[in-house]
């Protein structure tokens, strides 16, 4: 627990508790406030997320009182598809557990099947084994937990990860909370071969994917961030583009925003650089302009080479 | 014979809590924790048998307490060490050492004649169980 969880164990039960209060002082506004600046839109990941940290506000104050003695299940599952926000909202969460005291430090471990499944026999548990201690304190955060099961190879090493992981889930409920993120559809199936998972995870979270006007939005974050602007004409463009974008496969929200944005940056260089004489000032070397983006081949009908990543959104 | 090797040896034995309180004064110091047992804790015997590896990236003492857990149920009649291993440049050495497991019937040291060149006798200590 952290400085204030001691003072919490040490002082008297109190007979009443002001919750208005124990949300500012515990910093839960501060992280639920950055939630709403910095995510736009995902309505209702916010709205799971607020009461989430309502009860878990409520269930500590209820202990304070000595009103219950368990820890809460706090196991949670965030389906959606990629690029809809899953790894920060997993860092949000953690940063609101750790100000709550549920969790002792309060840091991410981002994994996937890679760094939990070994190779051969006996190299699978103390792979998982060495994931879990370093996420113990904090959140264990797994993308794309379903390819940890494969139903169609009975020997496949997934399953001992997958028991390792029940069994710490269940006996070190005070010293981590796991998140397992992927595809909705894909997380279902996941679950119902798994039953002991569905029973372990409280909370499951569905992440929409974003609209078009969302997705403008954020390209416009993510390109003020790096101090560049977008003309009015490449507005126009880019919004084109979403919606092209969009039917295209691969489509990973706004992860291809951003690698859309990267490539926009590349041309404008390039336009920058070919064709400019003489001196450029700021606004020069920060707008982005309609043909930097329209000349992506996604105008062209596709043949898209840009793939999402597949690991971290 | 109760050894008496390392940091707080001279104590009662610490227990669960305060041994993770020390590791979590180890990971505050950013000291990678190594366990280590061995059934022989003649002063000499500096290299206890590594039960895995030192674990570098804990961000909780609670990481540690599992190995030692682990460690304790397979060699639990043995002496098991906490080593606090710092990898500051010019440092690079053990920190911080103490005892968290022995046998419930320590051996005790004994000393021993032995012959030596020239018919000259030493003494020596040795482990007498």
């Amino acid at each position: 627990m952290g400085a204030d969880g001691d003072v919490m164990e040490t002082a008297a039960v109190p007979a009443t508790v002001d919750l208005a209060a124990e949300y500012q002082s515990s910093g839960v506004a501060e992280i639920l406030d950055e939630l709403d600046r910095e995510l736009i839109g995902l309505e209702p990941v916010k709205e799971r997320i607020r009461e989430t940290a309502a009860l878990l506000l409520v269930d500590r104050a209820r202990r304070q009182m000595g009103l219950s003695q368990e820890t809460p299940t706090l196991h949670m599952s965030f389906s959606g598809n990629p690029g809809t926000g899953k790894t920060t909202v997993a860092l949000k969460m953690a940063g609101l557990l750790h100000r709550l005291g549920y969790v002792r430090k309060g840091h991410l471990v981002s994994v996937t099947r890679d760094d939990l499944v070994g190779q051969y026999i006996g190299h699978t548990a103390p792979k998982t084994k060495d994931v879990l201690k370093k996420a113990m304190g904090g959140v264990l955060f797994i993308d794309e937990a379903y390819y940890l099961y494969r139903p169609d190879n009975e020997r496949d090493y997934g399953q001992e990860a997958i028991e390792i992981l029940l069994q710490v889930m269940e006996n070190n409920r005070d010293d981590l909370v796991v998140i397992m993120a992927g595809y909705a559809d894909r997380m279902d199936k996941f679950f119902s071969a798994n039953p002991g998972f569905r029973s372990r995870i409280a909370h499951h979270i569905e992440f929409p994917d974003y609209r078009d006007d969302e997705l403008l939005e954020i390209s416009r974050q993510m390109l003020a961030d790096q101090n560049y602007h977008l003309s009015a004409e490449a507005e126009a463009a880019l919004d084109e583009y979403i919606a092209l974008r969009r039917g295209q496969p691969h489509f990973a929200n706004a992860r291809s925003l951003r690698n859309a944005l990267d490539r926009a940056r590349l041309r404008q260089a390039n336009r920058l650089f070919t064709s400019a004489s003489g001196p450029l000032d700021a606004v020069a070397l920060s707008t982005i302009e309609a043909s930097d983006i329209r000349a992506s081949r996604v105008f062209k009908g596709g043949l898209d080479v840009d793939r999402p990543t597949p690991q971290g959104d | 014979m109760r050894i008496t090797q390392g940091c707080f040896s001279f104590l009662p034995d610490l227990d669960d809590a305060q041994i993770t309180a020390q590791v979590e004064y180890c990971l505050q110091n950013e000291w990678a924790i190594g366990i280590e047992y061995t059934d022989d804790p003649h002063p000499r015997n500096t290299y206890w048998e590594m039960w895995g590896h030192p674990m570098f990236d804990l961000r909780d003492a609670k990481g540690a307490m599992m190995e030692l857990d682990d460690c304790r149920k397979v060699h639990g009649d043995k002496y098991i060490r906490i080593n606090a291993f710092e990898d500051e440049r010019g440092i690079e050495s053990v920190q911080m050492s103490f005892i968290v497991n022995r046998p419930k019937d320590e051996p005790s040291l004994k000393m021993t004649r032995v012959d030596y060149v020239d018919r000259a006798q030493k003494y020596a200590w040795d482990v007498a169980r």
